[in-house]
């Protein structure tokens, strides 16, 4: 399908005509002009191959999974477990049944904090977050340590937007039980030391959740190599549908949690007196599943795959640069976050023009950025300031679409100053 | 002007423009005329929720009449805080209770408006219409 392994397209002459011609809503028109789509980090759009085998899926097999005798149960169950079995050969997890299919990211930290916060969390422990989170992966803690009588602890930010790696080590002390931080930042794009951060957690006997969200689409992910004990992402951020999302976890930590949801698929056994739960993964998965974006996921893999991680993380990290260079042209604008390691999300301000003007009259030039806190409300507190703009991006993105964000900047700057 | 009048003047103004960009162009600039409100107003009980912007409303209320100041700390949002300003400001609390705001719907700026931005508009319309009842209410005592 795509030819870019081929001598003749590097990522520096990418077939990108093809690989847009798969995605659909990229051929769109907003106010009469064609769409481009900067705002990746909090979707990203979808191939046909990942509408295909939804729609696929509901005309040929729609069936609920597991339990059911007949042909298009089995179909069904099959395609299902099969993406399990993507999913663990694309983080390289040890064990398809450490894969747990749940609603997103959201819902997989919430499982953990509940489950793990239950089993493991006393009065006076600690819970380690870092200060560039998304408020998904600070209010579920802030709710399990008021629960436990736990407290929440911020690993600080340097004025680049990076993690104070040399006061992390002090912060590691008896008391924390758990850390929970973000791979890649969805405000500054900061791209954290993760590997270092769970080497140091773990001479400390400290497990680490690593919240994978901006980085699953971006980085290859390995979670033997990282020896991450829980990893969660979502599937609309990886080019698959929305409302579905995997929390991988280490055997030993799913075993020991208890139950997050009571209900059907979750269970061994059910008397009115005592039910007795299923073994992974099913013990965490109660309910019918969101089968149809399981498989829409199964594709979004395998259409990553076919391009290539490396192809994928090449041209982003050019786009980044390009865009760097083209956005610091602007008079007056003004990154937020600076970090040396980034991946595809750019903050910026323009004078003192409010982001949501910026944002607004980049819609009507048919660009589409997002603009405000960006779901981490404690971090433009510390930086002091009531939001940014945000340009992120995707390997599907052109220069050409870079140079009109940077004209559409400067006209936006023009009529605001 | 009746409250009428205003709006028919804007739509009228609005049908100068061809695009978007202008239309947001002339909003802006209406933002940047409008009298700025006397600071001591901007306070967090002046503060209109709903909206991604701050806006400040302050209501005077001066010979039977209501007079509206108001501020923001987008353009965008000061200019179309503007133009309501200019529609309701300076009528009774009768004429601006009873009001039927349509101008933003008639030059098509609802549609164009992001909907948050759309929100905050409809709830500064809101608390406008909420100050006029108050002291139409007052006065009727």
């Amino acid at each position: 399908m795509f030819n870019h392994n081929d001598t003749t397209a590097t990522p520096t002459a990418p077939d990108i005509e093809k690989i847009r011609s798969e995605f659909p809503i990229l051929q769109t028109k907003v106010y009469g002009k064609p769409l481009v789509y900067f705002d990746n980090a909090a979707t990203t759009q979808k191939p046909n191959v990942v509408l295909k085998a939804m729609d696929d899926y509901y005309r040929e097999y729609n069936s609920n999974v597991h339990r059911g005798v007949h042909f298009l149960s089995q179909k069904a169950t099959d395609a299902f477990e099969e993406v399990r079995r993507k999913v663990q050969a694309y983080i390289n997890a040890e064990h398809e049944h450490e894969v747990i299919f749940t609603k997103g990211t959201t819902e997989s930290i919430n499982l953990v904090a509940s489950c793990f916060g239950k089993k493991y969390i006393k009065p006076g422990d600690t819970i380690l977050i870092s200060a560039m989170e998304h408020h998904s992966n600070i209010v579920p803690w802030q709710m399990m340590c008021e629960d436990r009588g736990a407290t929440l602890k911020v690993i600080p930010i340097n004025d680049k937007g990076e993690l104070r790696m040399d006061l992390f080590d002090d912060m590691l002390d008896d008391t924390v039980k758990l850390i929970a931080v973000t791979y890649v930042s969805n405000t500054l794009g900061t791209v954290n030391p993760v590997k270092e951060i769970i080497s140091k957690a773990h001479a400390q006997n400290i497990p680490v959740l690593i919240d994978a969200a901006q980085a699953i689409q971006h980085i290859g992910i390995d979670v033997q190599f990282l020896d991450a004990d829980f990893l969660v992402f979502s599937s609309h951020k990886m080019y698959g549908p929305t409302g579905m999302g995997i929390l991988y976890g280490k055997e030993k930590w799913l075993n020991e949690m208890p139950p997050y949801h009571g209900g059907g698929e979750m269970i061994k056994t059910v008397t009115f007196e005592k039910s007795t739960y299923n073994v992974l993964p099913f013990k965490f998965e109660a309910g019918t599943p969101n089968v149809a974006e399981v498989v829409g996921l199964g594709a979004a893999i395998d259409f990553i795959n076919e391009i290539g991680l490396d192809y994928i993380r090449e041209r982003e990290q050019q786009l980044i640069s390009y865009a760097l260079e083209g956005l610091l042209s602007i008079d007056g604008l003004r990154l937020i976050g600076e970090a040396k390691e980034r991946a595809a999300s750019i903050s910026f301000l323009v004078g003192n023009a409010h982001p949501f003007d910026v944002g607004e009259l980049l819609d009507k030039q048919g660009i589409a950025v997002r603009t405000g806190h960006h779901c981490t409300e404690p971090l433009m507190n510390i930086f002091k300031i009531p939001g940014t703009v945000r340009a992120s991006f995707a390997f599907y993105n052109t220069e050409e679409e870079v140079d009109k964000l940077v004209a559409g900047i400067k006209k936006a700057a023009t009529l605001l100053a | 002007m009746t409250i009428n009048e205003t709006q028919a003047q804007i739509v009228e103004d609005f049908e100068l423009f061809d695009d978007w960009m202008q239309k947001y162009e002339y909003i802006i600039q209406l933002g940047k005329d409008l009298p700025l409100i006397d600071e001591q107003y901007k306070t967090d009980d002046n503060l209109i929720k709903g909206c991604q912007s701050r806006v400040w409303l302050h209501a005077d209320y001066r010979e039977g009449k209501l007079f509206f100041t108001a501020d923001s700390d987008a353009l965008i949002t000061k200019g179309l805080v503007s133009m309501v300003v200019q529609v309701l400001s300076g009528h009774t609390p009768k004429e601006i209770a009873d009001a039927d705001i349509h101008f933003v719907d008639d030059i098509g700026l609802r549609s164009h408006l992001s909907p948050t931005r759309s929100n905050g508009l409809l709830s500064m319309l809101k608390q406008m219409k909420m100050y006029a009842i108050a002291y139409q209410s007052k006065t009727l005592q």
